[in-house]
């Protein structure tokens, strides 16, 4: 187990090279938008990343409730701070496309709100975290991300109707993206979610180490005789 | 053991008798919404023609960060002298705690909004091109969502540090879809160019689905150690 790490860390590593790699010199440069389209892997693999991240993170939570298992509590921490990061990545890459292709940096476009709006609810949910008292944090943030995931659909139509401008047929119906760069799409995808993966996999021993030191200094204290020391 | 509206009732009662007595709340609301009436005339032109268009947004966003105010104080009378303590090992029901309180919350806000609404339609010369009629369940709908959920964050930031701070923070992000369709709902009423039809029903939806999840995990919250 504890070779298992490095290993898959190693792998990672060699993964998002060949990615970088394939982004920005394999894939075919697009016709009219050019070079800037490549940030086009960054951004799309993020995103997908974060979506499943905060999907992880409300399933964990649901179970945290049902079950009270602390670990479920751990990764529905660990995968909303990394959610978040993979969301802001999104959100700055966004932008920097967006203004030579639109000639502006924002829009208040469907996809562009939903993205915005899921950040700050997760956003919250780490204020929340970080000021709440110890016990009972894991019972209070779970009930907050269950709000946060109800409400996700209830944004989507809200803003739906509100108004729809982002470039929406390039995946799925209609799609009309090049087959080579669906290829380095999904490489790139697969490099990201390896790479959060790894990031997780650290941020939750880290967790589970300080609520271990947590509890056996919370432990000592208990078990020390006053006025000893 | 009592039943769900007895208790309901009688913590609604007891809150509404307290309250009756203090004017601690409306009054602090009242004047709060006061000044942010003012402080927006200042900020745009109030009677220019425009004023139509952006009126559905400061009448909500002033309703908004009123509505605050009042949420914040919903648990404080219940942490002084522990009563939430005696509540948590009663046998008494959580959420008629939980809907007495809503309710409580959703009478202030809406008694508040009764007495704003014609100091707004003076101040920025409001009239209603569309029906006017479909203010009511816009008012409604939208008072309740902003209370059902703001209750609920209230009583999970009184577990917090800093907590009158905590709320805002939690309530608004959750809110945004709730926000907007009263924003749009009323401006589309004042302006009387589209149809409120559509936010109307996704404020009831809103409204049905987080007071069924708040109704779900009040308990878990309330009893969280």
């Amino acid at each position: 187990m504890k070779r298992a790490f490095p290993v898959f860390g190693l792998l990672t590593l060699v993964l998002l090279s060949f990615a970088l790699y394939e982004a920005l010199i394999g894939a075919p440069t697009e016709r009219t938008m050019g070079e800037v389209q490549r940030i086009f892997y960054y951004h799309v693999s993020s995103a997908w990343t974060a979506f499943l991240l905060f999907l992880t993170n409300f399933i964990a939570s649901v179970v945290y409730l049902a079950k009270k298992n602390s670990k479920a509590d751990a990764v529905a921490a660990v995968t909303a701070e990394v959610g978040v990061l993979f969301c802001s990545v999104v959100l700055v890459t966004g932008p920097l496309w967006a203004r030579p292709v639109w000639g502006i940096w924002w829009t208040w476009d469907m996809r562009l709100t939903l993205t915005l709006v899921l950040w700050l609810i997760y956003v919250s949910y780490l204020v929340l975290r970080r000021f709440s008292t110890s016990s009972q944090t894991a019972v209070i943030a779970a009930a907050l991300s269950i709000f946060g995931a109800v409400d996700v659909p209830l944004v989507y139509f809200s803003i739906w109707y509100f108004r729809t401008q982002h470039p929406s047929p390039v995946i799925g119906r209609g799609g009309s993206l090049d087959a080579r760069m669906w290829h380095v799409l999904l490489i790139n995808w697969a490099a990201f979610l390896c790479f959060a993966f790894l990031i997780c996999w650290s941020r939750y021993r880290l967790e589970r180490l300080r609520r271990d030191v947590e509890e056996t200094q919370a432990l000592e204290a208990l078990l020390e005789p006053r006025g000893v020391r | 053991m009592s039943s769900l509206p007895t208790i309901t009732k009688a913590t609604l009662a007891k809150d509404l008798r307290l309250e009756w007595r203090s004017k601690d709340v409306i009054n602090a609301m009242l004047f709060f919404a006061l000044l942010v009436v003012v402080i927006f005339s200042f900020s745009f032109n109030p009677t220019a023609e425009e004023s139509r268009q952006i009126a559905g947004g400061l009448v909500w966003v002033a309703f908004l960060f009123a509505s605050v105010v009042a949420l914040n104080q919903t648990w404080a009378r219940e942490l002084r002298n522990q009563v939430l303590d005696a509540f948590r090992v009663s046998p008494a029901p959580a959420n008629a705690l939980f809907l007495a309180k809503a309710i409580g919350n959703f009478l202030f806000v809406s008694a508040l909004e009764a007495l704003m609404t014609p100091l707004f339609i003076v101040f920025y010369a409001l009239r209603a091109l569309g029906p006017g009629w479909q203010l009511v369940p816009v008012g409604l709908l939208g008072t309740w969502a902003l209370v059902v959920n703001g209750t609920f964050f209230a009583a999970m930031s009184i577990r917090t540090r800093s907590r009158e701070i905590m709320l805002p923070l939690l309530l608004f992000p959750i809110t945004i879809p709730a926000l907007l369709a009263m924003v749009q709902a009323t401006s589309a009423i004042l302006t009387g160019e589209a149809s409120a039809k559509f936010w109307i029903v996704l404020l009831a939806v809103y409204n049905l689905v987080f007071t069924t999840v708040s109704l779900l995990l009040f308990e878990s919250v309330l009893h969280a150690e």
